[in-house]
Parts: C-alpha cells; sequence; structure tokens
C-alpha cells in the first residue's frame, strides 16, 4: 500500500512546518576562479525568493561564465525555489547534469520543474494610443449597434407576447405580473411619496423665497402645481425605480443566466420573453403610472404644507388657487410619460439582464449599465415629450 | 513577542512514529438541534493521500469546511503541524493557513481574473514579488498541473470542467502548501481525466511531498490514489484502513460501498 519508503525523505526538506527562520539563500563564486564553479546554499523557497531572485539575476547579468554549480548546500527546496534554480542554469547555458550533488529527494522536484516554462512566452505588442482609441471607438460602435438589435427584437417579441394571449390568455402570467407589481410597485410606494413629498416642498421654499421679493408669493403654488405634475413627479419616480427595479431585473435575470437557469428554461421549451421578460415588462408599465400619481400627490401636498408653515397660506386657499392654477391638461402631459419611461426601463434592465456572461464582473457591470443608460434615455424621452407638447400647444 | 514557531523534523523512517499533520480530537458540529458530527476523532499522516467517503448528508463537506475554519464547531480540536489551532496568535494562523491548499468542488476560481492573475493572488497577497517572477511561477504551475501555458490568460468562464479542476489545483499549489484538502476533486470529470487527475495528484504527492486530504466518491480515486480511506457515518468516523481492509468490515454500509456492483468492476479490473 505504501509507495515507498523514498517519500519520507522527501518530506525531510519541508519539515519546516510553520517556521520560515531558516538559512538565506546564497550564491556564491566567480568566474575568475579555474574550476568555475558556483555554490549554492540556504534555503530556497517561496519564502526567500524574492532575494534568491536578486542573485540568480545579478549572477545572469554579469554574464560570467561558469561550468558547474554546487548544491552541496542547498538545505529547503520547494518548486518555487527550484523554479529559480533551474532559471539560473538556463541563465547560465548550463544543463540539469551541470547542477550537483542533487539529493535524492530534490531529484523529482527538480525534473519536474525542468519541463516547465520551456517556450519564452510571447509577449503581445501593445498597441498605440491612437489605434487603441480607434479600436474602443469601433467596438462601443458595436456595442451601440448590438443593443438597439436586442431592444427592437424584445419589444417585438413582447408585442407578439400580447397578441398571441389574445387568442390564448393562458400565455399571459397573471401571477407573475402582479407578483412583480407588488414588487416594483406597492412596495416603492413609502419611499416614492416621501420623496416627492420633500421634493415638493424643497420646490416650493425655493420658489417662496425667491417671489416674496416680488410680492408673488401666491403664484408658488402655479410653480409647484405645474413643476410637480409636468415634471418632476413622473421623472424622479421613474429615476427611483430605474435604480430601485431596473437593477433588481438585470441582476436576476443576469443571474438566472449564469447558473444556467435560462438555458433550462429554453430546453423545457419554456418561452424566455414569455415567462421573464413579459410579466417585468407589462407589470412596469402598469404600476410606473400609479406611483407617478402616489408622487404627485404627496409632491402637491409637501408643497402645500410648506407653504402653511413657511408662507400662511391656508390649505384651503392653496387648494382652490392651484385648482385655477392647474388644468387636467397638466396632468396628463405628466402621466401619459410614465408608461414609456417603464418600457425603457425594463426593456433596459432585461436586455442586459440576458447578456450577462460568465463573470460575476459582468454581472455588476451589466447592472451598472442597465440603470445609467435607462435614466439617461428617460432624461432624453422627457426632453423629447417637452418639445412635442410645446409644439402642439398642451 | 511569542517564540518563532520551528517544529522543524529530523527525518524518521517511518510515517507513523511521526506525530500527525492533522489530528481531530472530538470534533462536535451540529445546526440547529441536529448533529452532524459528534466527537469525531481522526489524524491525517504525514505523506499519505487520506480518502474519506461517506454517504450522502453524513458530514463530509461538513468535516472539510469546519477544518479550514468555515464552520464553526461546537467542540473540539484541531491539532495542525503540532500546534493546536485554538491557542495561535493571528500571525501564526496565518503563517499555517499558508501551508494549507484547498481545491473546492467547483473550483472556486475567481471569475473576474484570468487563470494566471488567480494563481498569483496568493503569492501577491503574501509576497512582494517582481511580475516577471510571478508569471513563471504561475506558468510553472500550470504546467506542473498538465496545462499549456496557452491556458494562462483565459477566464474561467472559458475553460472546460476539467481545466477548472487544474487551474484551481495550481491556485491551491500556488505558495507550495504542505497539506492539500481536495473536495470531490474527479467529480464531474469523465473517467480518462478522472484517471489523470488521480495520477496528477499522486504524481504532486511523490514530487512536492504533499499530504492530501481528499473527500470522494470516486471508487477509481480511492482505489488507485489513497493509501488509506476514512469511512464517515454515524456522525463519527466507522473505520478507517485501506481498501482490501474495509473490504473485510462487517459494517452493512461499509460492505455495500466496497463491495457492491460499482466496487466489484474496479476488482474485476485488476
Amino acid at each position: 500500500m505504501e509507495t515507498g519508503t523514498g517519500r519520507n525523505d522527501i518530506m525531510a526538506p519541508q519539515g519546516s512546518d510553520i517556521a520560515t527562520s531558516g538559512q538565506p539563500p546564497l550564491l556564491q563564486g566567480d568566474g575568475t576562479v579555474a574550476d568555475g564553479t558556483l555554490h549554492l546554499s540556504g534555503d530556497w523557497t517561496i519564502d526567500t525568493l524574492k532575494e534568491a531572485d536578486q542573485q540568480v539575476d545579478s549572477i545572469v547579468q554579469s554574464r560570467s561564465t561558469f561550468q558547474k554549480l554546487n548544491l552541496s548546500g542547498l538545505a529547503m527546496l520547494d518548486t518555487s525555489g527550484a523554479w529559480v534554480i533551474i532559471r539560473l542554469l538556463r541563465g547560465l547555458g548550463l544543463k540539469m547534469t551541470d547542477a550537483e550533488p542533487i539529493r535524492a529527494d530534490h531529484k523529482s522536484l527538480f525534473e519536474a520543474v525542468e519541463e516547465t516554462n520551456k517556450k519564452q512566452p510571447q509577449s503581445t505588442p501593445q498597441p498605440g494610443f491612437l489605434i487603441s482609441a480607434l479600436s474602443q471607438t469601433g467596438e462601443d460602435v458595436v456595442e451601440i449597434y448590438n443593443d438597439v438589435k436586442i431592444l427592437a427584437y424584445l419589444t417585438g417579441e413582447i408585442v407578439l407576447c400580447l397578441l398571441r394571449s389574445i387568442l390564448n390568455p393562458r400565455s399571459l402570467r397573471i401571477t407573475s405580473i402582479v407578483h412583480h407589481m407588488h414588487q416594483t410597485g406597492l412596495k416603492a410606494v413609502p419611499i416614492v411619496a416621501l420623496m416627492s413629498f420633500l421634493v415638493g416642498a424643497i420646490v416650493a421654499q425655493q420658489g417662496a423665497f425667491q417671489l416674496r421679493k416680488f410680492g408673488a408669493e401666491p403664484f408658488v403654488i402655479d410653480l409647484v402645481g405645474i413643476l410637480v405634475l409636468r415634471e418632476v413627479g413622473i421623472l424622479l419616480t421613474a429615476i427611483l425605480v430605474a435604480g430601485r427595479s431596473g437593477s433588481a431585473f438585470t441582476a436576476e435575470i443576469g443571474s438566472m443566466k449564469m447558473r444556467e437557469e435560462i438555458d433550462a428554461m429554453r430546453v423545457m421549451g419554456l418561452n424566455i420573453i414569455e415567462v421573464l421578460i413579459a410579466p417585468r415588462v407589462i407589470a412596469l408599465i402598469i404600476a410606473l403610472p400609479l406611483l407617478g400619481l402616489v408622487a404627485n400627490l404627496a409632491g402637491l401636498v409637501g408643497g402645500g404644507m410648506l407653504l402653511w408653515v413657511y408662507s400662511d397660506i391656508a390649505p384651503t386657499a392653496y387648494i382652490n388657487w392651484l385648482r385655477e392654477a392647474v388644468a387636467i391638461n397638466t396632468f396628463l402631459v405628466g402621466v401619459i410619460k410614465a408608461p414609456f419611461m417603464a418600457l425603457i426601463i425594463a426593456l433596459i434592465a432585461c436586455s442586459e439582464g440576458l447578456q450577462v456572461g460568465g463573470s460575476a464582473e459582468s454581472l455588476g457591470r451589466r447592472t451598472t449599465a442597465a440603470v445609467v443608460k435607462s435614466i439617461f434615455l428617460m432624461v432624453m424621452v422627457d426632453g423629447l415629450f417637452a418639445i412635442f407638447f410645446a409644439a402642439i400647444g398642451y | 513577542m511569542t517564540t518563532p514557531l520551528d517544529t522543524r523534523q529530523t527525518p524518521l523512517t517511518s510515517d507513523d512514529t511521526k506525530p500527525p499533520i492533522l489530528s481531530i480530537r472530538g470534533l462536535t458540529v451540529g445546526f440547529d438541534e441536529r448533529l452532524i458530527l459528534d466527537k469525531l476523532d481522526l489524524d491525517v499522516k504525514r505523506g499519505e493521500i487520506l480518502g474519506i467517503v461517506g454517504a450522502s448528508g453524513t458530514g463530509k463537506s461538513v468535516l472539510l469546511r469546519s477544518v479550514l475554519g468555515l464552520l464553526n464547531r461546537q467542540a473540539g480540536q484541531f491539532i495542525l503541524f503540532g500546534h493546536d489551532t485554538e491557542n495561535l496568535t493571528r500571525a501564526e494562523r496565518l503563517t499555517i493557513e499558508r501551508r494549507l491548499g484547498v481545491l473546492f468542488q467547483h473550483g472556486a476560481l475567481f471569475s473576474s481574473l484570468s487563470v494566471l492573475q488567480n494563481i498569483q493572488v496568493p503569492m501577491r497577497e503574501y509576497y512582494s514579488l517582481p511580475q516577471r517572477l510571478m508569471d513563471e511561477l504561475a506558468i510553472s504551475k500550470l504546467e506542473l498541473v498538465g496545462l499549456s501555458p496557452d491556458a494562462a490568460h483565459k477566464f474561467p468562464s472559458e475553460l472546460s470542467g476539467g481545466m477548472i479542476k487544474r487551474a484551481a489545483l495550481a491556485r491551491a499549489l500556488a505558495l507550495d502548501p504542505q497539506l492539500l484538502f481536495l473536495d470531490e476533486p474527479t467529480s464531474g470529470l469523465d473517467p480518462i481525466s478522472a484517471e489523470e487527475f488521480d495520477d496528477l495528484i499522486s504524481t504532486l504527492r511523490d514530487t512536492l511531498g504533499l499530504t492530501v486530504f481528499m473527500v470522494t466518491h470516486d471508487l477509481d480515486s480511492l482505489s488507485q490514489a489513497c493509501d488509506r480511506i476514512a469511512v464517515l457515518a454515524e456522525r463519527r468516523v466507522l473505520a478507517i484502513g485501506n481498501m482490501t481492509e474495509l473490504q473485510k468490515n462487517p459494517h452493512p454500509w461499509i460492505k455495500s460501498y466496497f463491495t457492491g456492483k460499482r466496487a466489484f468492476r474496479q476488482w474485476d479490473k485488476s
């Protein structure tokens, strides 16, 4: 059963268990001596490797010639030390047979390490600044093209999925949609309401402070009403949801991809779009306008409360003035943007999730990209809507 | 200032006369009310390859993870390299941990680093070596475990199962450990790769003077590579010995494990 007693001797040089107190590695000898022998002594292990490597480097670079390497002083040896000694031999143009005496227990170690690092690793040339800038630009363009492609594909598939669900209502996963509405909608209500309340109050306070100089303080109500309903309520909610639910979508789908769950679904004949993507997109399209409504109300309440305390405008007066200041179209202009924002968030989050590769790093990169891209696109779309509504005078 | 832990061993002629490299005494581990291991004793001798077998759920992985300090134990003592792991300072513990290498079941390579960088992680952490030397050492380790240097710049997601195991083994060997823990090293490998891996472990044990603690289900590994086999059942080490000794053991589980159909196929070959 035992593979021979030789192994016990092999243990001996490594006998020092957790001690690092050994002899320092040493190379002695100079090329002028007639016999040309280099004497090697001390411990050659990873603990002493830095010193050993420096000595080997200086001997190899001094271009002195040696015919023999004397290893009689070698105490402890491990693979790292063996490699440095092999490198010394190669650097001096000597062969393994020129090194002696090799202890029986070191022999197999030297032989094993001798076989390694035979090829010089070819270093890939670093491209110049211009080349790398150009190739990076090219890669980015291809990346954008791929993004557009996958977004178009997802949109098309979701529309198809909705059309199919008219014929076959079972293909619409109601349970899943409700679950995601709960996750992304209901659970986000407290934070969305609190944030809008504060933003409404801040806008009101800033406006009141500036307009007070002109004695036009009541016009703050116009400011708060229009700003919150048309822009801030929806945009801030969408940004919050992008950070909260968009990142979650990417991480969920991405980690499912990493653990081959998506592949498992595919081979079971489940339609990924139908099972994973469409419920998320539909849930968010329903939930975001509702969240926007909550945000609008909270923002108006926040502004009213602040003006009551800060500018002595009573709530009844606030409400009456607000009724004059905003019309139903002010509210609609805001809320009509919400489904588009939801579509942007959900599509980008899901597409990034599907593009997650094998590494943990790629999951992180994709999640970041999902949030950043969706917020950027939302702000752009918001701008387009502003121009559009201004143009049609709504 | 503590005295340096010098336990330099003088060469002896027999494994048995040396203190074991790892002694586990009275190890008790449990989750909630359920005990997984109860007062388990086990010695790992210097230079041996010890296989741990047991039915699923008997606590093989729990044993491995508690030795590595990844799981808390309720009672018990580990004597590693002659030192009780309880009474170590932080620095001593680090020195000891540097002498351990672990190959996890699924490799546990860092997915955001290339194979070369994976192997260099422990070197970078403990030593300040020039990059050129670390590259050479990492390539050398890769070739020792039978991978070609071309694999060095690949990422773990680009490797096959067998390559992942080998690369993870190279990382485990980065600091020349004396005690190597392997968690199901041949699981998920085809029989040929598994056999090569067994040979590799034996070869490395002989060239590098390793002691190997291997959790495995692979009867081929057990018969080809292991010097001794410990059978884990009923919350303790039920039996320990070489293949022939265990085959004579009357315990029903051990009997069916080592003389079952799969085991017989093993004997037919030899």
